[in-house]
């Protein structure tokens, strides 16, 4: 198979990037689902940009907040990249079709988002543009309609098993065919990697079951860094014991976070902004109320009440999010509190790229030919230590756009063509010993242990000895990992392969994570350590990378770009 | 608590005709349907195949059968069921590909095919189209659609004539139509009058009954009725 360019990644920022190539190249997208089952489709509450529809607003203001919601850790040429295209971003969504609500004067309706304020963080400003609690199912559909009409070519339900590169650049990729199981080797000029997320290495997440991170390993093995991945996000609100989001949105509208007390505690955390808080702090609040006693019930969980919104605004504004709570709650909203805690959301980390998506490689950080990443598993890096709620949207259609204008000159320019692979790799091998294996361990029973083992060591709160516990477990499930047997030998959709493929990916990401956050000994954002409990600009302001070189877990650093907002102490 | 599970297998590479297997499997009140499925997988039988994905009925990739109707598995929980044996099947209408995945191939055919994109006036303005809350809420429901298939599996009609569009396209067919930015109301309106395009439709309402996201699928079909008519009467 051959295509000018490959797009491995249906979301938001992948489909993005296909429109924009469309017209002048012959693409194509890559899912291991089908398009619209993208995981950007979960997310609810909006997307970023000072259009000031409904209250004075500024660039400089998102600015602000999104470097000091980085925790000062995000680079902020690229920030002022991104701000300042939003409100190009959004009219341009308006005008594909994206149906966002509306004010009463017709234009884009926007409302309060955590961490997002007026005047340099003096009260919340209304920024998120929304369409209802389905804002990002919205714009997928909406983007692959466009793809639709612009006829990218689809193959669902291929999953990327390898890339390919000769000795200067980055050739095609591997892909194995779910209906069939038979691999194809794919030459490409260009390849964009838009694969999302990795939040099925923890327990409670709300990520869907294909967000693995199966991009950001391989890129590891094939010799690439991965940057800043010891910075997970919490979202705050996942509905208790499950994980599925409950929007901030529905704080942004009015809602609030009570203790057991009925203390509307986030006030003695975030006096200026409460609960609309950035959700590092928010989450890490909640987890001290838990340790303290004053969870519900004195359990582990705590209330978000959406019962003075009144049903018309939830009805409107909220439904969705209101028919999770009634479904997998058993709670109306409209009546009662919904019981929350944290949950795996975000991951801030990923490949290393360039402002116009360019992976950034090993050797003195330069970009290597024909690779690009975007979306959140890139690390471009805007989100620094912390990402802003609804700046994740405006990140994948901001640099989804650029990546795929950066792919257009590179065809044009570089003139490149398709060129042979300098050895296709080990990796039908490897399928082939998986299809046979006959080793004792169980991939879903491996997983378990590391999706516990991580929330346990990993998550919100985190100390050396509990990273350094975390580490010689992982190295334990990578042992036994090797022993692993298959019982089903299908080569058509043999699901219990490509999930023993994943496992692979989410060790290597897991172990990454925990040597990048034993390295950090600060507390920075959403990486809290209670040993190093304070940020230390003087020895950790800088970027973390791992693996630069022959894939091994060393660590190397990369500065910060600091231009408009020096460090200052972050409190709301 | 422990359910039985009576589930439909049929590898069409490996075997001649479709057969169901039982599970015992452990489960608690609050367990989605999909947690019992993956249970299964995981812990018994790692042959049994469906699809799946975010797993809070956003995606739409794990429509079933459960005891006989169309639903998301994620969003449908043991306590909603007695203590009976819990039979799941395909989504019926859709050839199988392996258990209970099936090929969709036809169904995102026909919703490419009724030009599921905005066609609005060109140039755009330098800003926002403008648009009424009033008007944006005309189609708000219709934008809750995940394409799913589960009204399409459902509808009474396709059993008959398989060359009828169906709910799911339809209903994206409404969404654009009640659209006020999109502009191609002459030639949307030619395409659905048709006895394949919204004229199938004899109102059986079977869609609305299973739709997961609560869409009056069958009453937004009858507003593209009711236009057709009314355009037809003012001529």
């Amino acid at each position: 198979m051959e295509h000018d360019v490959v797009i491995i990644g249906s979301g938001i920022a992948g489909l993005r990037a296909a429109v924009e190539l469309a017209a002048h190249a012959d693409v194509a997208i890559v899912s291991k689902v089908f398009p619209t089952r993208a995981h950007s489709g979960a997310a609810q509450g909006g997307i970023t940009a000072a259009l000031g529809n409904e209250e004075e607003d500024r660039w400089e203001w998102h600015m602000f907040d999104t470097v000091k919601g980085s925790d000062f850790l995000g680079d902020q040429d690229t920030i002022e990249i991104m701000v300042r295209d939003a409100p190009r971003a959004i009219i341009e969504l308006e005008h594909m079709g994206v149906p966002f609500s509306r004010t009463d004067e017709g234009t884009i309706a926007q409302r309060a988002f955590g961490g997002h304020t007026r005047d340099f963080g003096k009260a919340p400003v209304k920024r998120a543009c929304y369409a209802s609690d389905r804002t990002g199912r919205i714009i997928l559909d909406t983007l692959f309609e466009q793809s639709i009409k612009a006829g990218v070519q689809c193959y669902p339900e291929f999953i990327m098993i390898d890339l390919l590169f000769n000795a200067t650049r980055c050739v095609g990729v591997v892909l194995l065919e779910l209906a069939t199981g038979t691999i194809h080797e794919v030459h490409t000029r260009a390849l964009l990697l838009a694969t999302g997320g990795a939040g099925k290495i923890y327990k409670t997440t709300s990520n869907c079951f294909s967000n693995t991170g199966d991009a950001l390993s391989i890129v590891l093995q094939r010799g690439l860094p991965l940057q800043d991945m010891e910075f997970l996000q919490f979202h705050p609100t996942g509905i208790k014991g499950l994980g599925i989001l409950m929007s901030e949105a529905a704080r942004g509208e009015g809602g609030i976070l009570l203790n057991r007390h009925g203390e509307r505690f986030m006030e003695r955390y975030a006096p200026v902004i409460k609960d609309l808080a950035p959700r590092d702090i928010v989450s890490r609040a909640i987890v001290r109320e838990i340790r303290e006693g004053n969870g519900v019930g004195g359990s582990d969980y705590v209330h978000l009440d959406l019962t003075a919104l009144g049903p018309e605004k939830i009805k409107e504004r909220l439904w969705e999010i209101a028919s999770f709570a009634t479904i997998y709650a058993g709670v109306d909203p409209v009546h009662e509190p919904v019981p929350v805690q944290p949950t795996c959301h975000y991951i801030m980390g990923g490949i290393p790229t360039d402002v116009d998506g360019r992976v950034l490689g090993a050797d003195e950080h330069k970009p290597v030919p024909g690779l690009f990443s975007a979306g959140e598993s890139s690390c471009v890096s805007v989100h620094g230590a912390n990402r802003l709620g609804c700046n994740s949207l405006l990140d994948l259609v901001v640099f989804g756009r650029r990546a795929g204008k950066a792919i257009l000159s590179y065809l044009q320019d570089e003139g490149v063509t398709h060129d042979k692979p300098d050895s296709t790799g080990s990796v039908r091998d490897t399928i082939e010993k998986l299809l046979t294996a006959r080793g004792k361990e169980r991939v879903p029973a491996l997983r378990r242990e590391l999706q516990q083992l991580m929330m346990d060591h990993c998550s919100v709160f985190r100390d050396q000895r509990g990273l350094e516990t975390a580490q010689v477990k992982i190295a334990e499930l990578k042992q036994r990992y090797r022993d692993i047997g298959l019982s089903c030998r299908d080569r058509h959709f043999n699901l219990e392969l490509v999930e023993a493929l994943e496992g692979g990916h989410l060790l290597t990401c897991a172990e990454v994570i925990a040597v990048s956050a034993l390295h950090r000994r600060e507390s920075r954002g959403a990486h809290y350590r209670e040993d190093y409990p304070e940020r230390n600009d003087q020895d950790f302001l800088y970027h973390t990378l791992v693996g630069a070189g022959s894939g091994s877990m060393e660590i190397t650093t990369k500065p910060v770009k600091i231009t408009r907002f020096k460090p200052v102490a972050r409190t709301y | 608590m422990k359910h039985t599970f009576r589930i439909f297998r049929y590898d069409p590479a490996k075997e001649k005709q479709p057969r169901y297997q039982e599970y015992q499997v452990k489960t608690e009140p609050t367990d989605k349907i999909l947690d019992c499925l993956n249970r299964i997988r995981w812990e018994q039988d790692s042959s049994l195949t469906y699809r799946m994905s975010c797993a809070h009925g956003v995606c739409g990739s794990d429509a079933m059968r459960i005891n006989g109707v169309c639903a998301l598995a994620c969003q449908r929980l043991i306590k909603d069921y007695g203590e009976e044996p819990l039979l799941i099947e395909p989504l019926p209408q859709f050839p199988v590909l392996k258990d209970l995945l099936v090929d969709m191939t036809a169904f995102f055919e026909k919703y490419r095919g009724i030009w599921p994109y905005l066609m609005p006036a060109d140039p755009p303005p330098e800003k926002e189209r403008l648009q009424s809350p009033e008007k944006r809420m005309a189609f708000d429901e219709a934008i809750r659609c995940i394409l799913c298939g589960c009204c399409t599996a459902a509808c009474p009609i396709l059993e008959d004539n398989q060359e009828f569009l169906g709910p799911a396209a339809l209903l994206r067919a409404f969404r654009y139509l009640f659209d006020s930015r999109d502009r191609q109301e002459v030639e949307r309106m030619e395409r659905l009058d048709d006895e394949n395009a919204v004229w199938g439709c004899k109102t059986h309402g079977k869609c609305t009954e299973v739709c997961p996201k609560e869409i009056q699928v069958t009453q937004s079909l009858g507003r593209i009725k009711k236009k057709l008519y009314d355009v037809k009467k003012a001529r």
